[in-house]
């Protein structure tokens, strides 16, 4: 009897419930339709263009055939990842993968932060002014045109070498070496990047309270302790959320910029996982299985993001989301 | 009480040192190509080392750069491009930016999420190059321009800035009867023009310097944008067809300095912009920064 009751009163509430959110839904579509009418094309736009693609990520698992389409294509399971991980190819783009990766993390991270910190410190403001203008220049200067550029002053006979001739090194091809592509693509990398990296952690810089440095300087601080214990502190957050996004891209270095450096004679070092899927999917039509290589990557990065910004978030608070 | 120590001192000047080095670093390879390209080519490649004049001022290496048809049909192309797809990037960017900022709109944030998650996983190139071709937009310039039609990036800084105008503007339009095309077109965009110019310049810069859209998705030599022409010419190795009518002992030389004037007349248009930009570039940074 009691539980009869309790159904009995509980219906009602329930039905009323549903009938406000329908009736809230209904209301939000009328008081908001031209909101939503803008907002339609929008979401058409991520749902082809973006999902879409994540819908066809079916075809890793599936052996795909222009005929069939994403969905008619017969299913194989696993077939394309075990291939890929018992390739020969698998370990080398990984290793090549990460080790860039790695070195970018190393290196070209730090870098914009060392210059930020080394640039608050100059005190002629037109000169500050200056050296931001002149090192933000190369981030717009187009991929071709820096590669461009380095495939002529790296030749043989090429500035750089020209340069170094003065002092007796002798002549290398730069770019037909394996063991020079790492160096020269962390190198260029920090030379495009390093200046417009320092922005972000510029402006960091300027929300820093300043009677915090008044209060040191009272107590007796030099410069090198204010820049340690309040100029670092105070942009700690934002080198951490860089830092996530960072790790969220661990498998993927700039795939555009490789395809252009490398040749085959530097595959050893240069083949990373996203010109291996390049190759292999639009240059041999092996849709399928770059497709597997690329889910891989993905999940791999995407755990990454999670993990770091968990850890994160744990240890001190600061997070993407 | 502002006497600086020796230490600080000799820091400073260290630190100014470096910074001009730096600029040096910088500049220099573009001076050198800048130099090199109104060069006279058989003495360019005579040198050994770091040049800073022009010797024998030539212009043989712009005339042929310009004569090339590759190089003009690149530059209409991307103009096309630039032109027609900041258009829409900007026009799509503000219509999901709009509705995003506002208030009281019920799906918004099942809306963000489902286009915030996009910056965090995506199908692939495979897909991507799939779906394009099923839509029939292969060997087509709107294959450049349709697929990143909105970057979610942009999106969310857009969204920020719409955010700092006032809501009062909104509600007293509203009370005259305005509906949200007019609030967007007639109130929002001309209160944010300077994050509308940090769009066009950002979208518009990406459109100038992008090229491997255009290596996948475009066969027909006819449709390529300047860079995959650049591409060519500068990595790919083949000035030959710029070469014709000189004989065999000029044609190295005059190769390396059509490659440094096509560098110039490639980039000549983004630098000498960029000064004027340079604060909306900046802007956008800072407004993109900003955690909500």
């Amino acid at each position: 009897m009691p539980a009869l009751e309790k159904s009995t009163s509980q219906a009602p509430i329930k039905e009323i419930r549903d009938k406000t959110l329908m009736q809230r839904i209904w209301r939000d579509a009328k008081m908001n339709r031209y909101v939503y009418l803008m907002l339609l094309p929008v979401v058409l736009y991520y749902a082809v263009f973006h999902y879409g693609p994540m819908y066809g990520v079916q075809i890793a698992f599936k052996d795909y055939s222009a005929a069939l389409g994403f969905a008619g294509s017969p299913w194989v399971g696993f077939k394309y990842f075990e291939e890929f991980f018992n390739s020969f190819f698998f370990w080398r783009i990984v290793r090549n993968t990460l080790l860039l990766s790695l070195y970018e993390l190393l290196f070209a991270f730090p870098a914009p932060i060392i210059l930020a910190l080394l640039m608050n410190e100059i005190r002629q403001h037109f000169f500050k002014r200056a050296v931001q203008t002149i090192t933000y220049i190369p981030h717009f200067i187009s991929i071709v045109v820096i590669v461009g550029m380095l495939v002529d002053f790296l030749a043989r006979d090429g500035l750089i070498n020209n340069i170094l001739g003065m002092f007796g090194v002798e002549a290398v091809a730069y770019l037909r070496e394996p063991e020079w592509f790492r160096t020269i693509y962390i190198t260029s990398g920090i030379w495009q990047g390093v200046g417009w990296g320092t922005i972000i952690y510029l402006a960091a810089i300027s929300n820093i309270d300043p009677s915090l440095y008044e209060a040191a300087k009272v107590d007796g601080a030099n410069k090198w302790r204010q820049v340690l214990h309040i100029t670092i502190p105070g942009i700690t957050s934002t080198i951490i959320i860089l830092l996530i996004l960072q790790m969220g891209s661990i498998m993927s270095v700039s795939t555009d910029k490789i395809l252009l450096m490398y040749n085959s004679s530097t595959y050893e070092t240069a083949d990373v996982i996203g010109t291996y899927v390049y190759r292999k999917g639009l240059l041999e039509s092996n849709y399928s299985y770059s497709t597997a290589i690329g889910l891989f990557n993905s999940l791999i990065n995407f755990s990454l993001l999670i993990l770091a910004n968990r850890v994160s978030r744990r240890m001190s608070e600061t997070k993407l989301w | 009480m502002n006497k600086l120590s020796i230490g600080e001192r000799v820091f400073e000047v260290f630190n100014i040192l470096f910074m001009i080095l730096l600029c040096l670093v910088t500049l220099y390879p573009f001076y050198y190509v800048l130099i090199a390209s109104f060069s006279d080519p058989s003495w360019i490649v005579k040198q050994r080392g770091l040049i800073w004049l022009p010797e024998g001022f030539n212009l043989d290496a712009y005339v042929r750069v310009l004569d090339n048809p590759m190089i003009l049909q690149g530059y209409m192309n991307t103009l096309f491009v630039v032109t027609v797809g900041t258009l829409i990037n900007v026009f799509m960017t503000a219509l999901g930016a709009y509705g995003l900022s506002r208030q009281n709109v019920m799906w918004k944030n099942p809306i963000m999420f489902f286009i915030v998650f996009t910056m965090f996983f995506s199908g692939g190139l495979i897909p991507n190059y799939l779906l394009v071709s099923e839509l029939g937009m292969l060997d087509s310039l709107w294959a450049l321009i349709i697929p990143g039609a909105i970057s979610a990036f942009n999106l969310i800084i857009m969204r920020t800035a719409f955010h700092g105008v006032p809501i009062s503007l909104e509600e007293s339009a509203k009370l005259d009867g305005a509906n949200d095309f007019t609030v967007l077109f007639r109130i929002i965009l001309p209160l944010s023009l300077p994050v509308i110019a940090v769009m066009i310049l950002f979208y518009g810069v990406g459109h100038w310097n992008s090229w491997f859209n255009a290596l996948i998705y475009l066969r027909d030599r006819e449709l390529y944008p300047l860079q995959l022409v650049l591409r060519e010419i500068l990595i790919t190795n083949s000035t030959d067809s710029m070469m014709t009518g000189t004989n065999a002992a000029d044609t190295m030389p005059i190769g390396e300095t059509i490659k440094y004037a096509t560098i110039v007349v490639a980039t000549v248009p983004i630098l000498v912009l960029y000064p004027f930009l340079q604060k909306y570039f900046v802007k956008g940074v800072m407004i993109g920064a900003i955690k909500e």
